[in-house]
């Protein structure tokens, strides 16, 4: 028996797992809710080590390999299927998803021991690995979009999960409209290309999609529209300009569910889809310049805004739209791989960041304001270490995973055609920032001076099922992007040659590149280093050494302090432009207008004219027999003037007689 | 001979009669001889064109209407009796039970 033949199992595994918490669980207690959200998991993680090493034996021309379950809608000449594939994007995506997420879970044993619900959280954490795995395993676009649903979906539900606060249910519902609008651009998306295609369903859509000549740049073909509208949609998902404001408001979630769910796994579907349509987006050279600016500038915007919050939890969102960013930047370059490969890294290190994060709350009992914390260091040793380590990570210090991955998206960056220069400039001052802003977050949360009241906050490492994830992830920040490493000694690097049988029509015609990127290579990577050890420096003297400073920069320059703070009033904006007016229109005019004095009034009319007319007959039911004998005589009088009516007419009365 | 329409004037005014007691009256029993007249009257019209038309049919359904009438005279009377028992009136107007 072949795992490969029954890859349903993987995404059955959480799903099962929910529906078993999700029904019986409130009764339980928290040990059997544990065995069953982390034990399914943990089998669908087993499951997925099995399928990939069995995929790594498979022969390349059944690659990828599809598998076609049952038929799910058919209509006319389209047929949806629940059709799984896998191939060697599917398999990182995999392995991440299943893997973090069992720490995940692993880590929310610990983290949620203590708060009411426990069953539901589990429940719907395992209904989203269930969605997130449909969404990477799916081998059309329906069944995609089905996974991308179901993830948003269960985000809303966890972000929602302390649901008697009301900016919790807030956020989920702005979480919820915001990818909405994407989705739209998603749908349509598929639309167009199954008008083109004919079919939505990767293998066959990408095989007649490569022959096709590719639109001109500048120029907007059916590949640029449908690969632009498809980008709307990963936009909504992966938080990117000007869809990205739903993912800070998401910390509102247990600090576990903005961890796998907003950190390592949902928001990189976007880059996911992206990656997965490549063939569709290296036809539409405009499209793939837009991803590249708008990645870009999202990493440099969300970087600048993360300088100044106070937030521990908001400080790390803004780093994730950054870090996406990035993604979509190496994407739009058309360095897919890379793009890949900082998804999977970041899902090591920014997990990490935030289960410390989750660990750090945790030990200062339910604070996040690091403005309240300081000098933890000595207090929670395996956190600070952990968290360092992630944040090293983050910053771009080799030889840890980030400084690999970061690496290759500047280098493509750079090599661009269009614009290189310039996206490179600011992905590289974007690294600089991420670099001071991620270590004024660790000076401020575990050096200095303490900041909160010693007397009442008793501070506490976490339980062990909360650090041991945090070690493993740890572990895996460093070592995540070796694989890499071998790109300074003049050899294409792993992870981009074990992606290459998806990647390789794209990657087509590198060779030329390769040998100048050999030359690049190593000046830029120490440029990159240099950039991140002066992002240290200066948080390291503002913050450390001058503590005082930050307060006095923050009101000589209150002017940008301000606009940063407010995270540029896009909120607000939002608020003024959009939401406001929508408001005004479905309150004044749909509903009081239009629903109110319009439909309601014509049904509510009919209703009561009805009873009306009712209470008007209902008297002549006077249940007295001689009214009832009146009411015989009459109609009997009336039949008989009816029938006698010809003969009394005057023209004939004398011949009745 | 009586011209037959001097019998069916006769017949409708014995019949208009009824109808308005039975309209108009109070008493159970009035009532319930004005039906009688009704039917009385319906006898003297099938009788009338009997003869005029010279065919038994409408002897026939007089004999029918009569007995028709005695059943109904002992099952009303019964009611009625039932009626003026419970109520100690005989008033028609508070016979409306079935009023919603």
């Amino acid at each position: 028996m072949s795992i490969l033949n029954y890859l349903w199992i993987i995404p059955a595994l959480p799903l099962l797992g929910s529906a078993v918490n999700g029904l019986f669980g409130s009764k339980w207690p928290n040990k059997i809710v544990n065995v069953v959200a982390v034990g399914s998991t943990g089998l669908s993680f087993l499951a997925a080590l099995e399928a990939v090493r069995e995929f790594t034996h498979l022969a390349p021309e059944n690659i990828p390999w599809v598998k076609q379950y049952f038929t799910w809608i058919i209509a006319g000449d389209f047929r949806a299927g629940f059709d799984l594939q896998i191939d060697h994007l599917t398999v990182v995506m995999l392995l991440v998803v299943t893997g973090v997420g069992w720490l995940i879970h692993i880590y929310s044993t610990g983290y949620m021991a203590h708060e009411g619900g426990y069953y539901r959280f589990f429940s719907y954490l395992n209904l989203f690995m269930f969605f997130m795995l449909i969404l990477v395993l799916a081998a059309n676009y329906v069944l995609l979009f089905v996974g991308w649903e179901g993830v948003g979906l269960s985000s809303y539900l966890l972000i929602g999960f302390y649901f008697l606060r009301k900016s919790a249910s807030d956020a989920g519902k702005k979480a919820f409209i915001v990818n909405r609008i994407g989705d739209f651009g998603f749908m349509l998306g598929m639309f167009l290309l199954f008008r083109t295609f004919g079919t939505l369903d990767f293998v066959p859509l990408f095989a007649k999609a490569t022959p096709m000549p590719a639109d001109a740049m500048g120029h907007l073909g059916m590949f640029t529209v449908a690969c632009l509208l498809l980008f709307m949609g990963a936009c909504g998902k992966s938080a990117q300009l000007p869809l990205y404001v739903w993912l800070p408001d998401a910390m509102e979630g247990p600090t576990p569910v903005s961890a796998l769910i907003h950190a390592a796994t949902m928001v990189t579907a976007g880059v996911y889809v992206v990656a997965r349509s490549h063939i569709l987006f290296t036809h539409a050279p405009t499209a793939m310049f837009v991803v590249a600016v708008v990645g870009c500038a999202t990493a440099f915007f969300a970087a600048t805004i993360g300088l100044v919050q106070t937030d521990i939890k908001r400080v790390l969102a803004y780093s994730t739209v950054s870090q996406l960013g990035y993604m979509f930047l190496a994407c739009g370059v058309g360095a897919f791989s890379a793009g890949i490969f900082h998804l999977m890294t970041h899902a090591f290190f920014k997990a990490l960041l935030f289960l410390a994060a989750g660990s750090v709350i945790h030990a200062i009992g339910g604070e996040q304001d690091m403005m309240r914390m300081g000098g933890l260091s000595k207090k929670i040793r395996w956190t600070y270490v952990t968290m360092l380590t992630a944040t090293l990570a983050i910053a771009g210090f080799p030889p840890l995973a980030g400084f690999f991955s970061k690496d290759a998206i500047l280098l493509s960056a750079y090599q661009s055609e269009h614009g290189g220069r310039i996206l490179y400039a600011f992905g590289l001052l974007t690294a600089l920032l991420t670099s001071f802003y991620m270590f004024r977050l660790i000076f401020l949360t575990f050096h200095g001076k303490p900041r909160y009241d010693e007397k009442k906050v008793h501070v506490h490492e976490s339980p062990k099922s909360m650090l041991v994830p945090l070690m493993i992830l740890a572990v895996l920040s460093i070592i995540g992007g070796w694989m890499a490493a071998p790109a300074f000694f003049g050899s294409p690097d792993y992870f981009a040659k074990f992606l290459e049988p998806v990647f390789a029509q794209t990657a087509g015609g590198a060779e030329a590149a390769e040998a100048a990127a050999q030359a690049l290579e190593i000046p830029l990577a120490i440029v990159a280093v240099v950039s991140a050890l002066l992002g240290f420096a200066v948080a390291f003297w503002l913050y450390l050494k001058q503590p005082g400073k930050p307060a006095q920069l923050a009101k000589s320059m209150s002017g940008v302090y301000n606009t940063l703070l407010h995270k540029y009033y896009v909120d607000e904006i939002y608020n003024a432009i959009i939401v406001n007016p929508l408001l005004w229109v479905s309150t004044s005019v749909l509903w009081q207008a239009v629903d109110v004095r319009a439909i309601d009034a014509t049904v509510n009319g009919i209703a009561e004219g009805a009873t009306d007319i009712g209470d008007g007959v209902r008297h002549t039911q006077s249940g007295n027999t001689r009214s009832y004998a009146v009411w015989v005589v009459i109609g009997a009088l009336v039949i008989i003037a009816i029938i006698f009516w010809p003969y009394f007419r005057p023209a004939t009365v004398g011949m009745v007689r | 001979m009586v011209p037959t329409h001097y019998y069916l004037i006769l017949s409708a005014i014995l019949f208009g009669l009824g109808v308005v007691a039975f309209m108009f009256r109070r008493n159970i029993i009035t009532i319930f001889m004005s039906i009688e007249l009704m039917l009385n009257a319906v006898n003297l019209a099938f009788v009338a064109f009997s003869r005029a038309l010279n065919k038994l049919d409408g002897q026939v359904f007089v004999l029918f209407v009569i007995v028709v009438a005695a059943a109904e005279a002992a099952v009303g009377l019964g009611i009625i009796i039932v009626i003026a028992r419970n109520r100690q009136s005989l008033n028609v107007e508070r016979v409306d039970l079935l009023k919603l």
